[in-house]
């Protein structure tokens, strides 16, 4: 049980992650301060957040391209709403939020599940379709700073036990996540349906409908967050978050979260996150350029791919695998 | 849903249909009468539209990527995706900057923009079918890779320099209105549609996305055709790099930012299934028409470019969601 835990990937993710925080102790011991630790983790929030919608959609054999697209559009509404209606109070502003971000996740999922279009080309459509439509909203104006109203910008900085309330919801997420996913019948369904679709078909579950509710919860964090980035950086315009979206897959991917899926969890998830979170925080500690950052997370996603490969291929699950390979 | 839809991702009919049927009821068909009717929608929309040099810029807006959708198409329909495609661009367009700080010449210039491409095309094609790791999420690694390269050589500098010969690749004419790279385009189509439908390779391509399992037993060598078709992809975009380049006279890391998806869109709007085992050049050829048309049309009515992919976003999911809404009717 003990050694399970201890060669688990999350356990050896966890070790890579603490690695590279050693790293830069070494040099910089100020990086591993608690309250650094803290600032990192808090500015990694969003990402979090998304990885672990996109995590559930991935389990489901799915991915959602549009999450991006569809923070930066919910952001803009609830920013353009506080802009015309001031003494809206934060509740009602979330909620608004995380209702378009819903109705953005379903309109995704009723395409998969009822038309039976492809994942990747249903949200490569919305992507580009969300992204115009703040235009629309907008006329491509930002929303700035100023014209926000100091409740509404307050919210994600306010501190609690000396960490912000933006932390403090991916912490929320994580927890109510980690529970929906190995204490609910829902959760169970997400591991099946993307484990093997024929064998969920005929346990009864209805494959789409999972796949359905995966694009939602992905469409709802990404509305709740597009509050939480827009109120945080106190500004909204049309490219914010522009290709966050490869971001939030290269953490779930770096996560070990299967692409094939039925395999990964949420701790995967935001372990991924984290280490990509580490490396951005860290580049401007450790005096690299951070135009250096991309690179990076290009090489950790092929050098995790390629890991998690060989971590799998030893069950021998595809039995024809090796006679793919060429001699 | 039914099983055999899930498993399958089609249903078997009943009675098979007559050539002719099967040819007006096609993709292409379909899509051809797409694209003539946004032909006559924008000659009635904007006097500017109908312009044999108006015209002739249009085929700008599609020309570079529709080179990298036909050997991208080759791919899909084999069961892999290269999202690399843009970030290939960025790097051999670097590559290339680099070369001209050198000293390069033309003849260089052009070795160097198509070598990195195919460089950059064997890497992905080495991870994929020697590791054996999903397409899909190499080349999301490499698209960072490959553009992260181009910022750390750049930063938020541009190169720029070009020779003024070098220019012809993007800018230059061949006949009256018709451009280089038109001419190009066009070459590359009557290639990828010949290799695809009238050779063994094809066959194999086709054989490969619709069972790999099947066509290894058939004796196809799977994993070589699957990495030539990577190379080929990584070639055109080398291509699309030197005449993107050209075109801009000025390399910055941020060039072709996003394309990737522009081309899957237009692979896919083509009539290739994106779960691989069918499509058509023709297909792809005519998509990247109604693309340019589109984009070009608005553009005339002065529609900014992100309205445009609003209209490219809801054609991409709108073409392929109408026909089964149809089906489901009928059924």
């Amino acid at each position: 049980m003990l050694k399970r835990l201890l060669t688990s990937r999350e356990m050896l993710l966890f070790g890579a992650v603490a690695a590279l925080c050693a790293l830069i102790a070494t040099r910089f011991p100020g990086f591993v301060a608690p309250g650094n630790l803290l600032r990192v983790f808090n500015d990694t929030s969003p990402l979090i957040l998304l990885a672990i919608g996109q995590m559930i959609v991935i389990l489901t054999r799915c991915i959602d391209l549009s999450v991006a697209a569809n923070l930066a559009l919910s952001g803009m509404c609830v920013a353009m709403l506080n802009v015309a209606y001031p003494d809206l109070p934060i509740p009602v502003i979330i909620a608004v939020a995380v209702g378009l971000g819903t109705l953005m996740g379903m309109f995704n999922g009723i395409l998969v599940w009822k038309l039976a279009i492809p994942p990747i080309v249903v949200t490569l459509g919305t992507l580009t379709i969300y992204r115009g439509i703040i235009f629309l909203v907008s006329d491509g104006n930002w929303v700035n700073s100023h014209e926000m109203s100091a409740a509404f910008k307050a919210f994600p900085r306010a501190e609690v036990l000396g960490l912000p309330v933006l932390g403090w919801t991916a912490i929320l997420a994580i927890v109510v996540f980690g529970l929906v996913m190995t204490r609910t019948t829902l959760g169970r369904a997400f591991y099946a349906v993307g484990g093997n679709p024929h064998a969920a078909t005929y346990t009864g579950l209805n494959v789409g409908r999972s796949q359905f509710w995966a694009f939602t919860i992905s469409g709802a964090l990404a509305g709740l967050t597009g509050y939480l980035w827009v109120s945080r950086y106190a500004v909204a315009y049309v490219d914010i978050a522009g290709g966050f979206e490869l971001d939030v897959v290269a953490a779930c991917v770096i996560g070990g979260v299967s692409i094939a899926g039925g395999i990964g969890t949420v701790g995967g998830a935001v372990l991924g996150a984290l280490f990509l979170g580490v490396i951005k925080n860290a580049l401007p500690v450790v005096n690299i350029s951070p135009f250096w950052q991309m690179a990076i997370s290009g090489a950790a996603i092929i050098i995790a791919v390629a890991l998690n490969a060989r971590a799998t291929r030893e069950k021998g699950r595809i039995i024809l695998k090796s006679a793919e390979k060429p001699a | 849903m039914s099983l055999t839809d899930h498993a399958t991702g089609r249903a078997i009919p009943d009675r098979l249909r007559t050539p002719l049927d099967k040819r007006i009821k096609s993709w292409e068909t379909l899509l051809l009468i797409v694209a003539v009717a946004i032909f006559i929608a924008n000659s009635f929309a904007s006097p500017y539209f109908l312009n044999a040099w108006n015209l002739s810029d249009a085929t700008f807006n599609f020309t570079e990527k529709a080179m990298i959708a036909f050997a991208m198409a080759l791919l899909i329909i084999a069961g892999e995706i290269d999202l690399s495609v843009a970030a290939i661009i960025a790097l051999a367009s670097t590559a290339m900057g680099a070369a001209v700080q050198a000293g390069a010449g033309t003849p260089v210039l052009i070795a160097v923009g198509l070598g990195t491409g195919v460089l950059c095309g064997a890497f992905n094609g080495v991870l994929v079918t020697r590791l054996g790791l999903p397409s899909i999420v190499v080349t999301i690694g490499t698209m960072s890779l490959f553009r992260g390269l181009s910022y750390i050589v750049l930063g938020d500098q541009a190169y720029g320099g070009y020779p003024s010969d070098f220019s012809y690749f993007g800018r230059g004419y061949v006949f009256w209105v018709i451009s280089f790279e038109f001419v190009l385009f066009a070459l590359i189509a009557v290639i990828y549609g010949i290799v695809l439908h009238t050779t063994n390779f094809g066959r194999a391509v086709y054989a490969i996305g619709n069972n790999p399992t099947g066509a290894l037993f058939s004796g196809i060598r799977v994993a070589r055709v699957k990495f030539i078709l990577f190379l080929l992809t990584g070639l055109m975009s080398g291509l699309a790099a030197v005449c993107l380049t050209s075109r801009l006279g000025s390399t910055r890391p941020s060039i072709a930012m996003g394309w990737e998806l522009e081309i899957v869109t237009m692979v896919v709007l083509g009539g290739i299934n994106i779960l691989g085992g069918s499509g058509t050049i023709p297909g792809v050829v005519i998509a990247a028409f109604v693309m340019g048309l589109v984009t070009f049309g608005l553009g005339l009515l002065n529609v900014p470019g992100i309205v445009m992919s609003i209209v490219i976003g809801a054609l991409l999911i709108g073409v392929i969601a109408l026909p089964r809404l149809w089906a489901m009717r009928r059924r």
